[in-house]
């Protein structure tokens, strides 16, 4: 069955979307990061979209849904690698994501968590 | 008489008068206009005599009933050279239109001569020839608001372009010192020069000057929100600057909310607090 990798760095998880997101798969992702962020007590989460040129309300939903869950679970989440063209596509639509961290790219996100949860 | 015939002895008249028809013509523009000097003179010859010359072949080939045909495209073209010309020039549509309408006096004054003593066909001839000359000189103001339009599109886009710069202040620092109202079109450039500067420079903050923007109603500030939200999303943060006493009052009283953003007065305090947050601090020397 498809899945999306989840690779563990230090204590944060990197999940690097690259395929179309759909909902079985969506499912799948939240289930398996939830059990990843208990079973490695995974402080914060990188989600990264660089390689996606389209995202529509669902991914962004998602999204919002799996930062409150690793909330819940107390791991910081951070979107990164947002292209130009989806930013004014969500703004558009709407969906500014309001409850999620962004960075520009992988290493901000880290070091944006980095700091973060020290505290 | 049918108008086939009529348009066809027009035709013939203005060949067989041209000379005396184009002096007469030339002389009277030249008493209507203020301004006069060789150069300009010369056009308004060369011009008058290209006209007179293809007009009388359209008239004997297209009619006189439709200036749309194929016969009346050199006869368009021209009017539309002319009245580029002129529309870049400076001069009002109703200075190219008199241009043609003044073609009338001069044709008439032939027509009373050769349709002397027939009083039905003068009258006919003189309706037929202001009809036609009516429907040129509306053509030409057409063709002028036509191509005023597009120096105003033009410019428009110029205008578009030289407004919105996107400038690296310091690293990781991006200003954008917005100069005039923003509009969902203009919204749409800002929003994607302040995005793709993200990207390029990696920073990290940015700092939205509205010192430039007259007047801020609530469309306004959606715009700006929307910039915010999507250089958010990309993982920046805007602080809004340059706010004027008048544009804070307007503000309140319209009850926009901008609890969310930092705003600064001045693009100085802005900048202060964008080096705090980047960790870099200016000091003064000794």
């Amino acid at each position: 069955m498809e899945r999306i990798p989840i690779l563990r760095i230090g204590d944060l998880l990197l999940v690097t979307i690259q395929v179309d997101m759909h909902d079985r798969l969506a499912m799948t992702l939240q289930d398996d990061l939830t059990e990843r962020i208990v079973r490695d007590s995974a402080k914060g989460v990188l989600i990264d979209i660089s390689a996606l040129d389209l995202v529509d309300s669902f991914i962004g939903r998602m999204i919002s849904n799996t930062a409150a869950m690793a909330r819940v679970l107390d791991a910081q989440t951070v979107l990164v690698g947002m292209q130009p063209a989806v930013a004014i596509t969500l703004v558009e639509l709407g969906l500014t994501l309001p409850g999620v961290k962004t960075a520009l790219n992988v290493e901000k996100g880290m070091a944006l968590l980095g700091k973060s949860y020290l505290r | 008489m049918s108008t086939n015939e009529s348009a066809v002895r027009l035709s013939t008249l203005i060949q067989d008068h041209h000379a005396a028809i184009l002096a007469d013509w030339i002389a009277h523009l030249q008493g209507l206009t203020f301004r006069s000097n060789a150069a300009a003179d010369e056009q308004l010859r060369q011009h008058c005599t290209q006209l007179l010359g293809l007009l009388a072949v359209s008239i004997r080939d297209g009619g006189i009933d439709n200036i749309d045909g194929r016969a009346w495209d050199e006869v368009r073209d021209l009017l539309t050279e002319i009245s580029g010309e002129r529309a870049r020039q400076g001069s009002t549509p109703s200075e190219t239109a008199t241009f043609v309408f003044s073609l009338k006096q001069s044709l008439f004054s032939v027509l009373r001569t050769a349709l002397e003593g027939q009083a039905d066909a003068l009258a006919d001839a003189l309706w037929t020839t202001s009809t036609l000359l009516d429907k040129l000189g509306l053509f030409t103001i057409e063709v002028f608001q036509k191509s005023r339009d597009q120096i105003i599109v033009r410019q428009q886009q110029e205008l578009l372009e030289l407004s919105t710069p996107v400038v690296k202040l310091w690293e990781d620092i991006l200003a954008l010192p917005l100069i005039g109202t923003l509009d969902s079109a203009r919204t749409q450039v800002v929003m994607e020069s302040l995005l793709e500067k993200i990207v390029e420079t990696g920073a990290a903050i940015a700092i939205i000057d509205i010192t430039g923007v007259p007047t801020v109603d609530t469309l306004v500030a959606q715009h700006l929100m929307k910039t915010i939200a999507a250089a958010r999303l990309m993982g920046a943060d805007c602080i809004i600057s340059g706010i004027r006493p008048q544009i804070a009052q307007t503000i309140v009283h319209l009850g926009v909310n901008l609890e969310d953003v930092v705003t600064k007065a001045t693009l100085a305090d802005a900048f202060v607090i964008a080096l705090a947050r980047v960790g870099a601090t200016v000091t003064r020397k000794a």
